[in-house]
């Protein structure tokens, strides 16, 4: 379902060393506009000392075009600040937001308000929706602001509010409406403008949990239409993992690590880190290529999988071939093989267990 | 450490009260204890009435200007709506009460205004009416503008709240005359007085609403890519449309109430004024027929503006035709020409005949007399005893009350003995039992009731208000406390503001202790609730004068009759802040206490009320001020407090008089208002509630 990185590099918007700092004069502890210091975490700290509070500290990522960017963290981790620095509902103390080559922070009010309307869409956790408006007004009122004729709006409100699966609401006032419901007339303004980049801010973090998985699939859904370059903010670990096509952790205002899913489950970089890997379920991350090994005899007679097949799809198959699977790249080419035993290892190092004591062998 | 506190606090009580008795005793020795000297009297009033002939003289002309300005629209209005046909009008007001909420209050409004025809007071009814037309839009656009005003500057805001604060708090009378003097004599005086008072409603509904809009609402208005000017006026105001709809009908009742009173300084043809002569020609069958006009009126128009206010206008994406759309329009507009043109075939339509006037007015003073004579000694024996044992102890103190006269004994050595330890038999017992506060607040009863209100020495009373604000509110609430009450004194108003204290208070007091059992009964009993809620919403729409009627016809005038209709507009709210506040309590908490198993007595007195406490206190500032915006009017009817100063100060044309009277009851008003919430407010943080 998640849309593919590899085809396309290009960077769609650029994070480079945002900071945003609360308090009486935070504007003093930068030199230069563009956010740049010697040692970030350290200048964290000086500001701390300071009685300021640092919500974001040099902060730096890439959002490539089509691809789905997560940003997870615990409540207070500054992710709810640092996307809105890139739309500029905050204002960032220091360091720049590149949109399509440009340097959103030094974009007048006025351009910033035609950028708003033309090329960014936002999905808010408790919805944003206006109490006064009916759903089809809700999400035609992007339109409404930028001065569309009413047939437009509409028309263009239609068809978005079918894209979410609405029809039939449209004339329902958002108190009417189960959450579920309100945060898919969210998605529905948020893509009305058809933008480039799409926010959404903690979307299905006030909703039930089934809905929850429900909504990630119907946004899956919609991705796999769409494209969007898309941001997504939330605190769910999991959700994280079934979403992303790559993931930034934050911790107090700071990235942690920047990567694949699978590279954080596999390479996380310290152990704030490795503890969110730990209830993840590794066979619904691994892949096929994940787990290759070098073939030790001819692979021209096993069965080929591809290398994008989860490790929790082949266990099937393992259990019927014991010589293993041949792994294909994408181009066709054979990566390694895939066996029983590689499986299990794989899942080995990824268990809970970290005791290290073996288990009581009992003789039979 | 909590221990070590509450006997702290204890003991400066136990000061405030020995200097207390301390300065009882020797209140004989100095006299200026009791009565703050005549020649230190700081003669502000004369200084205001000086800076005000300087103004009439040097800015009159500006003033007069805006009057000449504003009499247009007013004289438009007025030919408007009593030059078309009654019939016409009627039948334009059904149309918007139809549109309001539909059927039944059509039908109400049919009936209001027929009875406004039936009875002969249209014209009076419809120039009352021109009045508010005006004066609405003004105080609308004026208070949404100060409102927005204050949502955007913190500077602003701390300058408007306490001006709001006053405009509010000071009596209506006494500003009456500072306009009168300025803008010169006619309905001007009227429109202003009543934009003044009905303004500020707005302002704070306005503040409110704009806070109360979610930031998410506003970001996602932001992130749509909205210009300032869209926020504000697609985001931020319809967002919160229903509250300001409420300021909206909140200023539209003010502005009814404020033209009713300010048909006092006459001049003028319209309803308030028919009420006020009607009661000066003791005529009280005909003032309460006028009376009900004016109740008639305020409860149409609060309908029908709540019911706007609810609507809301759905997508309706099938296609119309004008007509269609416009269809109710084409109704107002259809009938009214059709009415228009049967009235000048039948001019009763026009102009209903003197001799269909039906006027029962005559009847019910038959009506009356025959009751007062005939009940004479049971309402005789309820005034009386309800003076001897109540009023007079609170005023003069159970020293002065107990005489052969009254109690049918006088106080002896024994008596004052037996009272003097009872009651300290009382606090201490509080005090044993670990309620201080209880016990402080006995013994200071004991004291106020023995010698009574009047004559404890004002610094003592200066002493134990500041004390209580200290308490409460912290320094600032202390200092303002003494500062104010010291106004008072050094103004000279000081016997009268403690006989509007004693006034207010008595009655604030009977009418929380009654409003909160009904309201406490409402909410453990929803037919109670069903049966009161019509009568509250009744009460509080029915303007200030026409609740004096019935109590002024039965007992006439005097301090009694005063009280009487204070209680009478006060105890609303005491019902539903009670019955809110207890339908409201957290769910959960009733549960724990029903699973301890507590009786529906102790779930009660030990659960509920505790933790509604601060909710029924914002119930007793409401009655507080419910109390004082009648005690206004009840110097009608014969009071002798500052309200009554205030009043002689309009009739005299004295300005510096009213105005400095006005602020005395302003401050009181304040300081009480400060003082209940602050309690309120601390309380319920320390529960854990919301605070509202």
């Amino acid at each position: 379902m998640k849309t593919n990185v590899a085809d396309s590099k290009q960077v769609k918007l650029s994070c480079r060393n945002v900071w945003k700092v609360y308090g009486s004069g935070p504007e003093k502890f930068f030199n230069k506009a563009n956010g740049q210091v010697s040692d970030a975490a350290t200048h964290a700290d000086t500001i701390r000392k300071q009685q300021h509070i640092v919500a974001n500290a040099n902060v730096s990522f890439d959002v490539h075009a089509g691809e789905i960017f997560v940003i997870m963290g615990l409540s207070g981790s500054g992710k709810s600040t640092i996307v809105r620095c890139l739309s500029r509902l905050v204002e960032p103390t220091a360091g720049e937001i590149i949109l399509d080559g440009e340097n959103l922070l030094e974009k007048s009010a006025e351009d910033l308000i035609d950028i708003r309307r033309h090329k960014m869409g936002m999905v808010f956790q408790s919805f944003g929706l206006m109490p006064h408006l009916s759903v089809i007004d809700n999400v035609a009122f992007p339109l409404k602001l930028q001065g569309k004729p009413e047939q437009e709006r509409y028309a263009q409100a239609k068809r978005v509010i079918e894209l979410v699966g609405l029809q039939g609401r449209e004339n329902n006032y958002p108190k009417q409406l189960s959450g579920g419901q309100q945060q898919r007339v969210g998605i529905a303004r948020s893509l009305a403008v058809e933008p480039d980049i799409w926010f959404l801010d903690e979307p299905f973090s006030a909703l039930d949990p089934l809905i929850r998985r429900q909504m990630q699939d119907e946004f899956l859904h919609i991705q796999s239409k769409l494209h969007k370059s898309i941001v997504f903010i939330t605190h769910d670990f999991h959700e994280a993992l079934r979403l992303a096509d790559r993931m930034a952790i934050m911790r107090d205002g700071a990235i942690v690590q920047i990567g694949r899913p699978v590279d954080l489950i596999l390479n996380p970089v310290d152990d704030y880190i490795r503890k969110f890997t730990l209830d993840v379920p590794w066979e619904t991350i691994l892949t096929a290529t994940d787990i290759v090994e070098k073939p030790e005899g001819p692979i021209d007679a096993l069965k080929r999988v591809s290398g994008e097949t989860l490790v929790e799809k082949l266990l099937r198959y393992l259990a019927d071939n014991e010589q293993g699977l041949a792994v294909e790249a994408k181009d066709g080419s054979i990566l390694g093989i895939a066996t029983a035993r590689g499986v299990v290892k794989a899942l080995a190092s990824g268990s809970n267990d970290d005791s290290g004591a073996a288990p009581k062998i009992v003789q039979a | 450490m909590k221990l070590g506190s509450i006997e702290r606090s204890f003991f400066h009580w136990l000061a405030v009260i020995v200097v207390t008795l301390g300065c009882i005793a020797a209140k004989d020795h100095w006299g200026w204890l009791i009565e703050y000297p005549d020649a230190l009297i700081f003669p502000f009033s004369d200084w205001l009435n000086v800076m005000m002939d300087w103004m009439v003289k040097h800015f009159g002309w500006f003033f007069m200007g805006i009057s000449w300005v504003l009499e247009w629209p007013i004289w438009v209005v007025q030919k408007i709506l009593s030059g078309l046909p009654w019939a016409v009008t009627m039948f334009l007001f059904c149309v918007v009460a139809f549109v309001a909420t539909g059927w039944r209050l059509a039908a109400f409004t049919l009936g209001a205004t027929l009875y406004m025809v039936v009875i002969g007071y249209w014209e009076e009814s419809m120039n009352s009416l021109s009045l508010v037309a005006i004066s609405v839009p003004l105080a609308i656009f004026v208070g949404f503008s100060v409102g927005v005003w204050g949502f955007y500057s913190d500077r602003a805001e701390r300058a408007i709240m306490p001006a709001l604060d006053l405009f509010q708090t000071v009596p209506a009378f006494a500003y009456l005359l500072p306009i009168l003097l300025l803008f010169g004599f006619g309905t001007v005086v009227g429109l202003i007085a009543s934009v003044l008072y009905s303004f500020p409603p707005m302002v704070r509904n306005t503040m409110i609403g704009l806070r109360s809009v979610a930031p998410e609402v506003i970001e996602s208005g932001l992130m749509s890519g909205a210009t300032p000017g869209q926020l504000f006026w697609q985001v931020r105001v319809p967002s919160c449309r229903k509250q300001i709809l409420l300021g909206v009908n909140q200023a539209t009742m003010a502005s009814l109430s404020m033209v009713i009173i300010a048909s006092i300084i006459g001049g003028t043809s319209d309803i308030g004024w028919e009420v006020l002569s009607t009661i000066r020609k003791a005529q009280f069958g005909e003032s309460l027929l006028v009376g009900m006009v004016i109740a008639l009126m305020a409860m149409v128009i609060d309908r029908v503006t709540c019911g706007l206010a609810q609507r809301s206008n759905l997508y309706d994406p099938s296609e119309k035709t004008v007509l269609q759309r416009y269809r109710m329009w084409a109704v107002a507009i259809i009938g009214a020409t059709l009415l228009f043109g049967l009235a000048q075939v039948f001019n009763v339509l026009a102009d209903w005949p003197r001799d269909n006037v039906w006027s029962p007015g005559r009847s019910m003073n038959e009506g009356l007399t025959y009751l007062i004579v005939n009940y004479r000694p049971q309402i005789e024996a309820l005034k009386t005893s309800a003076f001897f044992f109540v009023m007079l102890p609170l005023k003069i103190g159970l020293q002065g009350a107990v005489s052969p006269f009254t109690w049918g004994f006088a106080l002896t050595a024994t008596h004052k003995v037996v009272y003097a330890l009872a009651m300290a038999a009382i606090a201490l017992w509080c005090g044993m039992r670990g309620k201080t506060i209880a016990g402080i607040v006995v013994m200071l009863f004991a004291v106020f009731l023995y010698f009574g209100l009047t004559s404890i020495p004002w610094p003592c009373v200066i002493l134990i208000y500041t004390f209580i604000g200290w308490k409460i509110g912290g320094r600032a609430l202390g200092l303002g406390t003494a500062l104010g009450l010291g106004f008072m004194v050094v103004t000279g108003n000081w016997a009268e503001a403690m006989l509007s204290v004693y006034l207010c208070g008595i009655a604030a007091i009977i009418s929380f202790v009654f409003g909160t059992t009904i309201g406490i009964w409402a909410a453990h009993n929803d037919k109670v609730s069903a049966f009161v809620r019509p009568i509250n919403d009744t009460m509080q729409t029915m303007p200030l004068f026409v609740i004096l009627i019935p109590f002024v016809m039965v007992f006439k005038i005097g301090e009694f009759t005063g009280l009487l209709a204070i209680i009478a507009y006060a105890f609303v709210p005491a019902i539903r802040y009670a019955e809110h506040g207890l339908r409201n309590l957290p769910e959960t908490v009733i549960e724990a206490g029903n699973m301890m198993g507590a009786t529906r007595w102790q779930l009660l007195w030990q659960v509920k009320i505790p933790l509604a406490l601060p909710v029924m206190m914002l119930g007793l500032n409401q009655t507080i001020m419910y109390a004082i915006a009648m005690l206004v009017i009840a110097a009608l009817v014969g009071t002798n407090g500052l309200e009554q100063i205030v009043y002689i100060g309009l009739s005299d044309g004295n300005f510096g008089i009213g105005i400095v009277a006005g602020l005395c009851m302003a401050i009181i008003a304040i300081i009480a208002d400060r003082m209940t919430q602050g309690w309120s407010k601390k309380r319920q943080a320390e529960l854990g509630l919301e605070v509202q």
